[in-house]
This record gives structure tokens, C-alpha cells and sequence, in this order.
């Protein structure tokens, strides 16, 4: 009872010293959430009371936050929680195999714990580290490039229960990989440069920052170094790099313009979740051109007159917290962020970072937000929008990382001499995320306009046979189109460039995606909970050879309906690798087209088996026909 | 001076700030729901209120009302889709209606009733959700639950008490309750609360009443959910 009661204690500590660091705001719960499960390897009930009765947040709220995120867990996972990257890159190069190795040496089944509560080994959506396969994910941790021989020193490690600081630090070396490099990656910027260059830019009317003056004075062109400095985005034609392709400027200017209620400001997110699976440029952004995507920030609140900003960092890039925490430092102790930043009086800026916890959908702007405000990552109704009604209901941009190290960029070398690269629609250039068949994978930056193809031939891959650009969300290709371009006009994408080559069975491919969609529906709106689960039924139907061509009409309905019916871009989105990969790769699916006539996926005989193991009986008599339901 | 839009031809009166769900209500217009309550902020999950305006679908219980909108709803394409979303419900869940105390009360059965569904068509999920009956007055048959969340909003604004969360995740979404044990008995709840009363299906039930009202005299046996009337009233339970 004693040991009970210390053990409360100790929880009710933990949690009071982690709550004291976010000053007891409950907006802070994901955080708050997270840092007691690093500190208990979950999240104890005890250490709900605590945080029920310290914040008075009722505890259903409390466990409907924690239910949602992959990351966080409301029951014992052990003191190792060792997740695969599940992403179909990390499978063809082994993950699974590894992943059974791992299972075997340690006598644990994956997604249970170990019978001694040591340690639990699971599957994660993709970590971010393709280009460095397979990877996983311990206590957060990344480690990459696993082999058999690195999956044994791990069995070895766990089983001697060495604290992760002691194990080998190649383990968590995570290199950068970057192939090409074009005007962004290729420079040298200084931290403050682009800051300066952006005052200099109108000498007459620098000094005073955004938040000085009322919103009502508009914008007029060409006055006022905020001004100025928005001026310079919209010149420059930068479009976000999140994916979509919103103009900047134009988001920027509808944030800047948007009425402000008493005790309320302007907020800048910079969204680094990073879910889509195959892409991984924002982490390389993160890990080596911090100060320049901080920059971008800095620049960006400059323009639209905010004071607070966060970086939305995905729990899978925990590792990078500590260094990007060291650059806010640094940048705070040079002026670049804090009061009257580069003596401007009135520019207060400063950046904190959250860090997610395994959810895809929270790289939706408006889940991103919700998450933000230590809610379920659900995306919300809109109108309105994030520009008017984000953060706390304040005016709010959202920004890929991306877009902010190209503001950065802009704000030192100005609009128009970044508008000279690319193309019309498209100006400037674009990080690809480039993995899967090839022989250098990694990071290209090309202006926009570059065909497929002539990224194929940089990284060394051969025998192509599709390519998937931007993700599961985005288009597959098959060789027919690799002359088209990477580009709004054409092929807009996020990053991610994923390659596959003859050997590969593309109907695998689209049904590890339908996975992943189903995995990381929010749950919240009917078509995609349900539909993206029914869509991931069918896809296994025919891959355990029950398919007939009724269920690619029923896929085809699926479709229809997540499209028109979903709530958000996930759902609109998830049948799309089906689709594409059905209209160009059919052979794919006519060979899993056994029946001519719709068959159910309920297989008898196999239902069979558990009486016929408990009754020991194995013979024919035993059996169903099972070439009962196939056509002749 | 009052505006207008159109619902399949007819033209209908708003006021600024309403949303078509609501002015069409007002009009006496039924457009399918089961997430959206008049006494509730809309909250836009169930999708079976999805309307058509200018040719993209959109929720109407949160799409707010413009002049001159050109809104389809009551199309066969529309209705199509809508009764794909319930036939989703009824697949997800346990639904066994013949056996649900609130058959012929309940808002998802009278809505498959009005859009002609008449197979599940897909397989069912069979999902394992044990009943909760540890309350002295109120059970729990989770089995029927459609996540729509109108009981969490009634318990959060109207009784001030947060018995009801949704938590999990995608498939596994699911409703808990406020309480370390997970059971209703533990909470606060009483029988007199908001929340007791606004499940659209057979979740929350009153016991010892369950048959009080016999079949063919209930809600939706005397009047189709589509109604005039029915539209807006509130759905009482016994
Ligand atoms: C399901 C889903 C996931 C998304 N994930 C991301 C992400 O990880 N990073 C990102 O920048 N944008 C993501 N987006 C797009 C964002 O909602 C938003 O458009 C973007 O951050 C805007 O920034 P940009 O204008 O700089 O592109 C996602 C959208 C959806 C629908
Ligand atoms: S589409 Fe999917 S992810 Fe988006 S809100 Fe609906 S359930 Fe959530
Ligand atoms: S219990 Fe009823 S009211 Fe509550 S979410 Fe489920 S269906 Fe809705
Ligand atoms: S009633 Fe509109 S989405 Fe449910």
C-alpha cells in the first residue's frame, strides 16, 4: 500500500513539474500529455487525476486528447516501444523480414507487450527517413538504416536493458542526403540577413513594424518596410510548398487585413508535420537550414504584424527538438527574435515549438490548429478560415516549412529576382523528396518545370515503371508520362517522388496506401471512417483472391462518394492511389480478378479451422470445396 | 429585408447568419440529418445532410445561407449518396433493429426508412462494444452508436457536467465517459440531464420504459421522419 501510495506521488510530481513548465495552460495538453508519458513511458490514470484536478479539465477530456495520438498511450506499452516505419519503402527494403527478426529474438508479438512489460513492437505510418530505410522509432527515437545485423545488437540492447543513451549513436545518425542543390539550399545566408535585407529594402518608412500600425491603413503598395516585405512575396509569385499552392501573399494579406479583437494577435505556424508518406525534405530543412526557415517566420510576422509563432514539429522528428530549441536560443540572445528584434521598435516575435504525436491529419491547417489548442487533431468546419479564425480564434498563417525558407530567400534577394526561376505559373524552385528504386536517393532541388524523367535519370533510376508524386494523396505515373513537369501547371506536389521500378506489384502498392488512409482517418466524418475501412476490406478481399469485377465497381462508388461526401483532404484523397493504379496498371488487378461473379470475403472453410483444430481432424470430409465459388 | 436561395426550385427566405440546414427547417423542408440539433452549434460529422450547390457537395447544417444559392438536395444522385452514408452506419455498429428498445423512436432507422434503403449491402463490421448498465436508470448500449456527439455537446452546454467525449481514433472512435472506471455509474449522470435525451439512436435509454410505447404507435410509425413538423421539433424519448 506504501509503495502504491510513493508511486502516486511520483506521478502527482511529474506531472506537476510539467504542467508548472507550460505556466498551466491547458491549451498546452498535447505537450503537456507527452512530456509525462517520456517521463512515466505512458500515461498512468494516477497522472490523469493529477492533471484533471491541477487544470480542472474533466478526465473523458483529457482521455479523448490521449486517444487520438498514435504517440500517446493510456495503457502499459513497455519501456522500450519500438514502432517500424511502415511505409511501402521501408517494405521493399525489408522492413517486415526485420520486423519478424526482431519479434522472434526478443518473444514478443507485434502490437502486444512482452509478457514482462519490457517493451512492445508495432508499426508506425511512415517515420520520414526513405532515403535511409528501413527505419524505425524507438521511445521516438529514429533510428535508421536497419539491418539484420543492427536488429540483433537491438535485440541484444532491450534484452540487457541498456537506457537508449548508451546505445551506439550511428544507430541514430540521420544523414541529410541532399543530391542537388539550386538557389535555396545552395547559398549562405547568415541568420539576420534576410531580416536586414527586408528593412533596408525601404529606407524610408522601416522602422515601424506591422503591429504599430491599426489594420484598417490597408496595405498600400510600396510603403512601409511590412509592407514592402509583402510586396516582395507577392512580386516573387511564391506559392505554398505544403502541397496545395496557395499564393502566399494573398494568404498573408487576408491575415494582415483581418480585424483583431481586444486582447488578440496575429499568429504564424510553421506546419513541419511532414505525414505524407515519402517525404522527408522538411526534416533536412529542419536539420540543417533551421535559422533560415526561423527567418522565414520572423519575416513573415514582420509582414503581417504577428508576435507569436509556433513550429508544429511531428513526434516522429522529436529527435530534432533539442537543436532546434539551441537555434531559437541563439537567434533570441542575437535580437533576431524577442522585443523590438533588429532594433525595429514594435517587432515582437517569438517562436515556440510543439511537437505532435503521430497523426497524420494534423498536418490539415485547421486540425494542425485544433492540435495546437491541445484538442483532438479533428479538422474544423470552414468557413471561416484560419487567416480570420485560427489559433485561439485569432487571425492565423499556416505555412509549410518550405515556404518559409523560400521567404527567407525572397526577403534577402527580393520578389522579382526569385520570380526569374521556374516557370510562369510556377516560380522558383522545388524540394523533391526523391526514394524507392534508385540509386541515389535523397533530396534534388530543381526549378519548377523539370520533367520527371530528367529527375529519374539524376537519381540513377532504371527500369522505372511508375512514379508516385507527392504521396499516396498525390498522382501515380506510369512511363507513358514521365515527360510532364513538376509544376502547377502540371504536377503540383508536396515533395515526395516515389520510384518503382518492373519488379514491383503496383496493386500492392496502392493497397499499402489505402492502408495507410485508414490508419489515419480522424474518424470523424461518416464517408471516411467508414469508407476508407470498407475500401481497405476490398483491397484485401482481392488480395486474398476473392475479387471479382463487382468490387471495382464497388471501389469506384467508394470513390465517388469520399470525394463529394468527406469532410477534408484526407478523405477526398484516399481512393486516389486505387484509382490511378487501376486505370494504369490493370494487369495488376485482373490477375486478382478469380471470379467472374461477385464471391463474399467471408471464407468458410477457413472459418472452419479453429473446429478443426480443436477436433484434431484435418482430413477432406473435413473441408469445404473450396473451388465451390470459382467460375469455370 | 429578407433574402432568399433555392432548394430543388422552391425558393426559400433567410436571415443573414443562418445556415441552409437551418432556413430550410424554417421553410419546412426536411433535408436528411442525424448530427445536426436545433439547440445545438452544428457540428458537421454525420454528412448525411450533404447538399449540392453549384455543382460541389457540401454539409448543409454548416454551409451558411447566400442570396441567389442554387441548392439541390432532394435529387436521386444526392439521395444515393446518402443512403450509402447510412447503410456505412448501420455496418459499423451493431444494429439489430428488430430487437433495439428504440426501434421506431430512433432517427437513423426512420432515415433509412425515408431514403429506401433496404439491405445493408455492405458487410458488417461485427465491432466488439460491451453495454454499460452499472446505472441505476440509464444504460448504455454503446453497439448503436453513431458518434454524432449530441450527447457530449448536451452534457458540455446544457448540464455542465462533460459525462461524454468521443476518443480513439478513425475506425476506432468511440464514446467513453467521465470516469476513471469507464462506467456511467461512476459520473455524475442523472436521468434529468439534457444529455439523457438527445441520443438520435438506441445509446441512451431510459430503463424500465422500454416498451412503454408499443410498436406502430411510435414516433416515426405515426409520421415518416420527413414530416412537416417533425423536422425541428425535438425527439423525445418515451
Ligand atoms: C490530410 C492533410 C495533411 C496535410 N499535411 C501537411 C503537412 O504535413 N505539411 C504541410 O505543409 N501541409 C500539409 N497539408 C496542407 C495544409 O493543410 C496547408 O495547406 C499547408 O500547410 C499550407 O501551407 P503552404 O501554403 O505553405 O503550402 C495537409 C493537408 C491535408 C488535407
Ligand atoms: S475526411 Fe477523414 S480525416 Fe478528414 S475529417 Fe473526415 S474522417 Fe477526418
Ligand atoms: S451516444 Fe448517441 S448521442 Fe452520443 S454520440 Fe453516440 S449516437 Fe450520438
Ligand atoms: S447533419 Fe449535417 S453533417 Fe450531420
Amino acid at each position: 500500500m506504501a509503495l502504491g501510495e510513493m508511486h502516486g506521488e511520483a506521478i502527482a510530481g511529474i506531472v506537476d513539474r510539467v504542467i508548472a513548465r507550460y505556466r498551466r495552460d491547458s491549451t498546452c495538453m498535447v505537450q503537456i500529455l507527452r512530456e509525462v508519458q517520456e517521463a512515466c513511458d505512458w500515461i498512468p490514470p494516477e497522472a490523469i487525476d493529477r492533471i484533471q484536478s491541477v487544470l480542472g479539465v474533466a478526465r473523458a477530456e483529457i482521455e479523448s486528447v490521449a486517444g487520438f495520438y498514435s504517440f500517446l498511450y493510456l495503457r502499459p506499452r513497455g519501456q522500450y516501444r519500438i514502432l517500424f516505419s511502415d511505409n511501402i519503402t521501408d517494405r521493399m527494403q525489408g522492413s517486415e523480414a526485420l520486423l519478424e527478426q526482431l519479434c522472434r529474438s526478443l518473444w514478443v508479438e507485434p502490437g502486444k507487450v512482452s509478457e514482462d512489460g519490457l517493451l512492445s513492437i508495432d508499426r508506425t505510418s511512415c517515420t520520414g527517413m526513405c532515403d535511409q530505410g528501413p527505419g524505425m522509432l524507438v521511445n521516438n527515437r529514429a533510428i535508421t538504416r536497419l539491418t539484420a545485423a543492427r536488429i540483433e545488437q537491438i535485440a541484444e540492447l532491450v534484452r540487457n536493458r541498456r537506457p537508449l543513451s548508451e546505445w551506439p549513436a550511428a544507430f541514430f545518425d540521420v544523414a541529410d542526403h541532399i543530391r542537388r542543390a539550386d538557389i535555396l539550399l545552395d547559398q549562405t545566408m547568415q541568420p539576420g540577413d534576410a531580416l536586414r535585407a527586408a528593412r533596408e529594402r525601404v529606407p524610408s518608412d522601416g522602422l515601424i513594424a506591422s503591429n504599430m500600425r491599426s489594420w484598417r491603413e490597408g496595405l498600400p503598395s510600396g510603403i512601409g518596410g511590412p509592407a514592402a516585405m509583402l510586396d516582395e512575396i507577392k512580386r516573387a509569385n511564391l506559392r505554398g510548398r505544403g502541397g496545395a499552392g496557395f499564393m502566399t501573399g494573398l494568404k498573408w494579406e487576408a491575415c494582415r487585413n483581418a480585424p483583431l479583437k481586444a486582447g488578440q494577435q496575429r499568429i504564424i505556424v510553421c506546419n513541419a508535420d511532414e505525414g505524407e508518406p515519402g517525404t522527408f525534405k522538411d526534416r533536412v530543412l529542419l536539420s540543417s537550414y533551421a535559422d533560415q526557415v526561423f527567418e522565414g517566420m520572423t519575416a513573415a510576422a514582420y509582414a503581417i504584424g504577428a508576435q507569436r509563432g509556433f513550429l508544429y514539429l511531428r513526434g516522429e522528428y522529436r529527435y530534432l527538438l533539442e537543436a532546434l530549441n539551441a537555434t531559437l536560443s541563439a537567434r533570441r540572445k542575437a535580437n533576431l527574435l524577442g522585443r523590438d528584434i533588429l532594433g525595429i521598435p514594435g517587432a515582437d516575435f517569438d517562436i515556440d515549438i510543439h511537437l505532435g504525436a503521430g497523426a497524420y491529419v494534423c498536418g490539415e491547417e485547421s486540425a494542425l490548429i485544433e492540435s495546437l489548442e491541445g484538442k483532438r487533431g479533428t479538422p474544423r468546419n470552414r468557413p471561416p478560415f484560419p487567416v480570420t479564425n485560427g489559433y485561439l480564434d485569432q487571425p492565423t498563417i499556416v505555412n509549410n516549412v518550405e515556404t518559409f525558407a523560400a521567404v527567407a530567400l525572397i526577403a534577402l534577394k527580393g520578389g522579382d529576382w526569385y520570380a526569374s526561376f521556374g516557370t510562369r505559373h510556377s516560380a522558383g524552385t522545388k524540394l523533391l523528396s526523391v526514394s524507392g528504386d534508385c540509386a541515389r536517393p535523397g533530396i534534388y532541388e530543381y526549378p519548377y518545370g523539370v520533367t520527371v524523367r530528367q529527375v529519374l535519370e539524376d537519381c540513377g533510376a532504371s527500369q522505372t515503371q511508375a512514379v508516385q508524386i507527392s504521396g499516396p494523396s498525390g498522382i501515380c505515373l506510369s512511363e507513358a508520362e514521365f515527360d510532364r513537369i513538376i509544376g502547377f501547371e502540371d504536377i503540383p506536389t508536396a515533395g515526395a517522388l516515389t520510384i518503382f521500378d518492373r519488379s514491383r506489384d503496383m496493386f500492392e502498392v496502392a493497397r499499402a496506401y489505402v492502408h495507410f488512409f485508414q490508419h489515419e482517418s480522424c474518424g470523424f466524418c461518416t464517408p471516411c471512417r467508414v469508407g476508407t475501412s470498407l475500401l481497405k476490406k476490398l483491397m484485401d478481399k482481392l488480395h486474398d483472391r476473392h475479387g471479382s469485377p463487382y468490387d471495382l465497381g464497388e471501389i469506384e462508388k467508394l470513390n465517388q462518394l469520399l470525394q463529394s461526401m468527406s469532410h477534408c483532404g484526407l478523405g477526398h484523397t484516399a481512393c486516389n492511389p486505387v484509382i490511378d493504379t487501376i486505370v494504369r496498371f490493370k494487369p495488376a488487378y485482373e490477375k486478382r480478378m478469380v471470379h467472374d461473379q461477385f464471391v463474399p470475403a467471408f471464407d468458410l472453410d477457413r472459418a472452419l479451422s479453429t473446429a478443426r483444430q480443436m477436433t484434431g481432424r484435418d482430413d477432406s470430409q473435413a473441408h469445404l470445396d473450396v473451388e465451390q465459388g470459382r467460375s469455370a | 429585408m429578407s433574402q432568399t436561395f433555392t432548394i430543388d426550385g422552391r425558393v426559400i427566405p433567410f436571415e443573414i447568419g443562418q445556415t441552409v440546414m437551418q432556413a430550410a427547417s424554417q421553410a419546412g423542408i426536411y433535408i436528411p440529418h442525424l448530427c445536426y440539433h436545433p439547440a445545438f452549434k452544428p457540428n458537421g460529422s454525420c454528412k448525411l445532410c450533404t447538399v449540392k450547390v453549384n455543382g460541389r457537395q457540401s454539409a448543409s447544417c454548416t454551409l451558411r445561407a447566400q442570396s441567389g444559392m442554387v441548392v439541390e438536395s432532394d435529387t436521386e444522385e444526392i439521395n444515393a449518396e446518402r443512403r450509402t452514408l447510412t447503410q456505412m452506419l448501420f455496418v459499423e455498429g451493431n444494429h439489430f433493429c428488430p430487437s433495439c428498445e428504440k426501434s421506431g423512436h430512433c432517427q437513423l432507422q426512420a432515415t433509412a426508412y425515408h431514403l429506401g434503403m433496404m439491405s445493408p449491402h455492405f458487410d458488417h463490421f461485427f465491432p466488439d462494444r460491451a453495454v454499460d448498465a452499472s446505472h441505476p436508470d440509464i444504460l448504455l448500449d454503446f453497439n448503436r452508436c453513431i458518434l454524432c456527439s449530441l450527447c457530449v455537446q448536451a452534457s458540455r452546454e446544457v448540464d455542465k457536467k462533460q459525462v461524454f467525449a468521443l476518443s480513439g481514433r478513425g475506425i476506432g472512435t468511440h464514446l467513453i465517459v467521465n470516469a476513471r472506471s469507464g462506467r456511467l455509474a461512476d459520473t455524475d449522470f442523472s436521468l434529468a440531464d439534457k444529455a439523457a435525451q438527445v441520443c438520435p439512436v438506441g445509446v441512451i435509454l431510459k430503463k424500465r420504459t422500454g416498451f412503454a410505447v408499443p410498436i406502430g404507435q411510435r414516433t416515426y410509425d405515426q409520421q415518416p421522419i420527413s414530416a412537416p413538423g417533425k423536422v425541428a421539433e425535438e425527439i423525445r424519448h418515451d
